[in-house]
């Protein structure tokens, strides 16, 4: 029971990475069957096609990132692993925004991915605009990892 | 339902960049002469496969093409279905007239590529009176109408007991999809199926039976009030359709039978219309073919114009709206 504030520690940035990476693995997956689509008819638009394939894939990244700052901060990488309960749980609490912002916006993405795809299947000139659709929702994915990293550093300071 | 069309509707935006638009249409009937149509539509991928080069095989070629496009995009086709049964159920007519006349018309049937059920199954089933091999749904109808055939002798009320079989079919099958473009699809035949045979009940002065026995159910007419109303007089066709969604469709009714027809296609391309911009589902493939056969129906009406010489002020009135 003395190491339950690990244990918390280590739940969050397992599911920041869990989560966040589920997201994007779905996200990638969509948004690649209707790459694969275009492709199939038009293979000059590969490359286009992977770029919005692949903007679905940054959440899980962003996962990753921060359950490695997470297992760098508990010392789980090395260092101490001295972490009480109260402090464990912040962990836990500050992984949260990106293991559930991560999610949902990788999902949701992927649908703009989807679209955009639809939309450079028809106009391949409109690619720059077909891609700020699904990119304006990786913002909400960085502020979710802004929010993350800063609560995490924050932890380190806060005595209890 | 549980399949995905996110890979197939990327294909379908792909192939929607070959359909014809209204500038097509426009240089169509601009075009001098049938030679230079037929140019123009090689230009945009038109042709027929084989040595046969009349506009019939060019049409059903491309017909062919978007059946085996869309069968290279689903597993299950039987979704599709809806659109073939009116084929299967003239084939039926076909097989029962001429089983009764003990003719051979191999011409008047529908190739089994554009059917649900061979059409040497249904001529043996219909000659050799084994009912069972045809589908569930259509036996019934089958035996009634050779029944009907052979006690009367009556090839209209023969007509009439099919056709709306296969509506009731297309409506139901539309129905049983879920999709909503298959079910506007089965509603808008249905509706536009009742709307034409009651007024042409109303012009050659038959009974309220006979319209009670043609008229199919649907979900935006009252049958029993449209057939009131076709018994009673052409106004009150009028009247009755004026109360209902099909009132913008009262002039084209009164200017002529094909413009009407125009009606109802132009309808129908509108209510799918949005599904150029749906980018994960049945509805695009749904949309994509009845885009193709109202394309194909255009030709079609461009080409005879052409070959017969109309005027291209009759032949532009019956040219169908594009889908892109």
């Amino acid at each position: 029971m003395e190491n339950l504030g690990l244990f918390f520690a280590l739940l969050g940035a397992a599911l920041s990475a869990l989560v966040a990476g589920a997201g994007s693995a779905v996200g990638v997956g969509r948004a690649g069957q209707a790459a694969a689509g275009l492709v199939t008819d038009d293979p000059s638009q590969f490359s286009r096609a992977l770029i919005l394939q692949l903007l679905p894939g940054t959440q899980g990244i962003y996962g990753l990132l921060i359950a490695f700052i997470t297992l760098t901060q508990i010392g789980i990488m090395g260092g101490s692993s001295d972490i009480s309960l109260a402090k464990g749980l912040l962990y836990l609490a500050a992984c949260l925004p990106m293991a559930i912002v991560g999610y949902v916006s990788a999902s949701y993405q992927s649908k703009c991915s989807v679209a955009s795809i639809g939309l450079i299947a028809k106009r391949p000139d409109q690619f720059g605009r077909a891609m700020i659709f699904p990119a304006m929702v990786e913002t909400y994915a960085i502020l979710a990892l802004l929010v993350s990293i800063l609560s995490i550093f924050g932890i380190a300071n806060v005595n209890i | 339902m549980s399949e995905n069309y996110i890979y197939a509707v990327a294909r379908v935006r792909c192939k929607e960049l070959t359909l014809l638009d209204s500038s097509v249409m426009d240089s169509l009937l601009a075009a001098g002469s049938y030679e230079e149509c037929v140019r123009i539509l090689a230009d945009h991928g038109w042709s027929s496969e084989g040595e046969n080069s009349s506009p019939e095989a060019m049409l059903a070629s491309e017909r062919e093409k978007t059946w085996d496009f869309i069968g290279e995009l689903t597993k299950d086709m039987s979704i599709f279905d809806v659109f073939l049964y009116a084929n299967d159920y003239h084939n039926l007519k076909a097989a029962i007239k001429e089983s009764f006349v003990h003719t051979e018309h191999p011409g008047v049937y529908i190739d089994k590529s554009q059917c649900t059920v061979d059409p040497e199954v249904i001529k043996k089933a219909i000659v050799e009176k084994e009912y069972d091999l045809l589908p569930e749904d259509m036996r019934q109808i089958a035996q009634e109408t050779t029944d009907v055939l052979l006690h009367t002798g009556d090839g209209q009320l023969c007509d009439i007991l099919i056709d709306r079989a296969a509506l009731i079919k297309i409506y139901e099958s539309g129905k049983k999809t879920g999709n909503d473009i298959l079910k506007l699809y089965g509603e808008l035949t249905v509706a536009s199926a009742d709307i034409k045979t009651a007024i042409r009940a109303n012009k050659t002065g038959k009974d309220i039976k006979f319209l009670e026995r043609a008229l199919a159910p649907c979900d935006s007419l009252d049958i029993k009030a449209l057939a009131a109303a076709a018994n009673d007089d052409e106004d009150a066709i009028y009247s009755y359709l004026d109360r209902t969604v099909y009132a913008d469709a009262i002039p084209e009714i009164k200017k002529s039978p094909s413009a009407f027809e125009r009606w109802c296609d132009n309808r129908i391309i509108r209510s799918i219309r949005p599904q150029i911009h749906n980018p994960e589902s049945i509805g695009p493939l749904a949309a994509f073919i009845l885009a193709r056969e109202n394309e194909i129906k255009s030709v079609r009406i461009i080409l005879s114009g052409k070959l017969n010489h109309l005027s291209d002020e009759s032949v532009r009135e019956r040219v169908r709206e594009m889908y892109v």
